[in-house]
């Protein structure tokens, strides 16, 4: 049902975002661009100033998307596209971003910055906006390395990794169960970071004490996170921490730990905004969570998809473009762009932080 | 439609033809005993396999998660057995939901009882403009609220877009409403109870909640016999919105953020609560007990998959399996009744 139920709200949202583009096509016909704005740019051609950009992030309305997008925005306007937007389904379900290419596709949009939900099920749509001409970034999480230009990473997925690891076992002491409460399933990014996890679990001799019992998924859904948390403590009444490398699932486990018996005897640690983990560090439920600045993210996506759309890089490893005020970023191995290292929030450092 | 169809529009039930009217008779023709017993089974394997099932935390999380869906399906019980649905109500929780949370940003030294009374009449307002859609427009329920699910959350979308708050923006009186415990008890959740006993009794002993088992048998019979149809269909539904803004109110104390989507899927969660209760999705029978203890069945098979480690992919199947079995209880549970009603004629003639 919920997909039923996003799946009309997106196709409402897709005819509003259609009826604005079909405005804005009317209108650069009236000042008489023609077909400027529509149809394929081969390489950088006929482009300064009439490029636009859209963002499709995993979902809306999401805290942590917010601040990616905002990031996104500026970066797009420093970058000198004409037009940017965001457009994207309101869950984040595997199969609910096809729509939302399909239409920039017809619109003829030259960048598109994607979050991938699923690696692979946004691919044919986006082989076919990279046919008629658009250059694919994606950013936040990969989608199959076939299907798009670069991808920005908001750190090395392998550092995202290792910091919490650090961090749990700092706060564990070094020994006990620990579990992991992720997003999605078949989330790529979270899904890379766990995989991370295991193998310098099973290498590191710093780790040999530490086992992770469990990985359970809340879906990004603050009720559902909720109760996984608590299954957790239950199923495992051993446990000596949890790390959740995603946003919702940080704060609601947080949520649940400040409110039961469990307060400060289980650690908590993983990838949380500052905002809303504020109060749970100063309560003494959480001490130590990582992230970098998800508003360079999108800052740096911007500009990469600039670049990518002037044609002054391809994606090769070794190009390198201009990022605004951060300075020069290089692409790496897998047409890789990093952002930067990841932050350790606590509550000495906390108050420094606005996202 | 089986038993308390008889209840309902015929208050001269026993008939000649019942022989042993005796109190365990009755206690196992009880439309609540197989969720009941499903219930207590569920419990006690899952207590055996893991003790901290029924440790002092795990009974107050259970409880607690039972709770919010617990009143939804009390309100969506009333509207079910007019023989109409609401499917809007996960949209006004969340409204609900929001709103609370942005009631306390604004005003946060407003009295926490001030935002319940909002909060409720909110949902009340939003359960009227169903109401009168459906009653005005008589159109079916299931478009109706198909269509104000959509908009209820539209406008949550416009009005949350990516805004939301969090515990740390509520007090922490408020917040403490799901932590605090009476006797062991969870307040929200003795809230939840004292909701389930006063409409149960409504249901039970007033004249207008007998209305609404008359109305959900036969909508034309019962406005054949004077019954304002309309206007009791109409308190249906604005109970159920009243409702649906009191577990909104709740889930706003009870977890960490409200937003956009906050509550959004829930409906289905509710029908289901309401039908593994017991309560016929064809109107007139099933009573609000055992819609709470269908939804408190529904929360605990999630707890105890997830205290038993099993994968959580198959607890929707199974709640699924429940839906059945307890869809094929009601229809046997119809047809006998159905007989012995015959039998029951056919000697008094």
């Amino acid at each position: 049902m919920r997909s039923i139920h996003s799946g009309s709200t997106r196709r409402r949202a897709a005819f509003a975002a259609l009826a604005t583009s079909a405005a804005l096509v009317l209108s650069a016909c009236g000042g008489g661009a023609a077909t400027e704005g529509g149809g394929g740019t081969e390489g950088g051609s006929g482009s300064d100033g009439e490029q636009t950009i859209t963002f499709i992030p995993k979902q809306l309305n999401n805290p942590y998307t917010d601040v990616v997008l905002g990031g996104g925005e500026d970066g797009a306007t420093e970058a000198g596209f004409v037009s940017s937007e965001v457009v994207g389904p309101l869950d984040a379900s595997a199969s609910s971003q096809v729509s939302f290419i399909n239409a920039e596709t017809q619109r003829g949009t030259n960048v598109i910055v994607i979050a991938a939900n699923d690696p692979d099920a946004v691919g044919p749509a986006l082989e076919e906006a990279r046919t008629a001409g658009a250059k694919i970034v994606a950013f936040d999480s990969d989608t199959n390395p076939d299907y798009r230009d670069l991808f920005v990473s908001q750190v090395n997925a392998k550092d995202v990794a290792l910091i919490q690891l650090e961090l749990i076992s700092e706060q564990i002491g070094g020994e006990g169960e620990i579990a992991i409460l992720s997003a999605t399933a078949n989330a790529t990014n979270q899904n890379e970071w766990i995989k991370f996890m295991e193998e310098e679990l099973a290498a590191n001799p710093d780790y040999a004490n530490i086992e992770l019992v469990a990985k359970v998924y809340g879906d990004d859904d603050d009720t559902k996170s909720f109760q996984e948390a608590q299954g957790l403590l239950q199923a495992y009444p051993d446990l000596k921490g949890i790390i959740s490398p995603t946003t919702v699932g940080i704060a609601a486990t947080a949520r649940y730990l400040s409110t039961s018996e469990y307060k400060g005897k289980v650690a908590l640690t993983g990838l949380g905004l500052p905002n809303e983990m504020r109060p749970f560090v100063k309560d003494g439920t959480v001490s130590e969570f990582a992230l970098w600045d998800p508003a360079q993210l999108g800052y740096v996506a911007a500009f990469a998809g600039k670049a990518l759309a002037d044609g002054s890089i391809t994606g090769e490893v070794g190009d390198s473009f201009e990022a605004g005020e951060l300075g020069e970023r290089e692409v790496g191995e897998g047409g890789i762009v990093l952002v930067g290292p990841p932050t350790v929030f606590n509550a000495e450092n906390i108050d420094d932080y606005d996202f | 439609m089986s038993l308390d169809r008889t209840v309902g529009a015929a208050p001269a039930h026993p008939t000649p033809g019942h022989s042993r009217p005796s109190a365990l008779a009755s206690f196992l023709r009880l439309r609540e005993l197989p969720v009941i017993l499903a219930l207590v089974i569920l419990v006690a394997v899952t207590a055996a396999l893991n003790p901290l099932f029924l440790s002092e935390q795990g009974i107050k999380d259970l409880l607690l998660n039972a709770t919010i869906l617990m009143i939804l399906a009390v309100g969506q019980t009333l509207v079910i057995i007019t023989r109409n649905i609401d499917l809007s109500v996960g949209s006004i929780l969340g409204l609900v939901a929001f709103g609370t949370g942005s009631i306390f940003v604004a005003a946060p030294n407003l009295p926490i009882i001030a935002v319940f009374v909002l909060g409720m009449l909110f949902g009340a307002v939003l359960g009227a403009l169903n109401g009168l859609l459906i009653t005005i427009a008589k159109v079916p329920a299931l478009v109706i609220t198909l269509g104000t699910l959509y908009i209820f959350r539209g406008i949550n979308n416009a009005w949350a877009g990516g805004t939301q708050y969090f515990a740390g923006d509520r007090p922490e009186a408020f917040g403490n409403l799901s932590v605090d415990t009476i006797l062991g008890f969870p307040v929200i959740t003795l809230i939840a109870v004292v909701v389930v006993a006063i409409v149960a009794v409504y249901m039970l002993g007033t004249r207008p909640g007998r209305d609404l088992y008359a109305i959900g048998s036969d909508p034309d019979a019962a406005r054949l016999f004077g019954i304002p149809v309309t206007r009791r269909v109409l308190l249906a539904f604005v109970v159920n919105g009243l409702l649906a803004g009191l577990a909104g109110v709740l889930y706003a104390s009870r977890f960490n953020s409200v937003g956009a989507t906050t509550g959004s899927g829930l409906e289905l969660d509710v029908v289901a609560a309401a039908v593994v209760g017991g309560v016929a999705i064809f109107g007139g029978s099933g009573t609000v007990v055992g819609a709470t203890i269908g939804a408190l069945l529904l929360t605990t098979i999630t707890s105890a998959l997830t205290a038993l480690r099993v994968d959580k992919f198959w607890q929707q199947a199974i709640v699924g399996i429940l839906i059945l079995a307890a869809v094929v209880i009601d229809r046997i549970a119809s047809v006998r009744s159905a007989r012995k009603l015959r039998i029951a004629e056919a000697r008094n003639v």
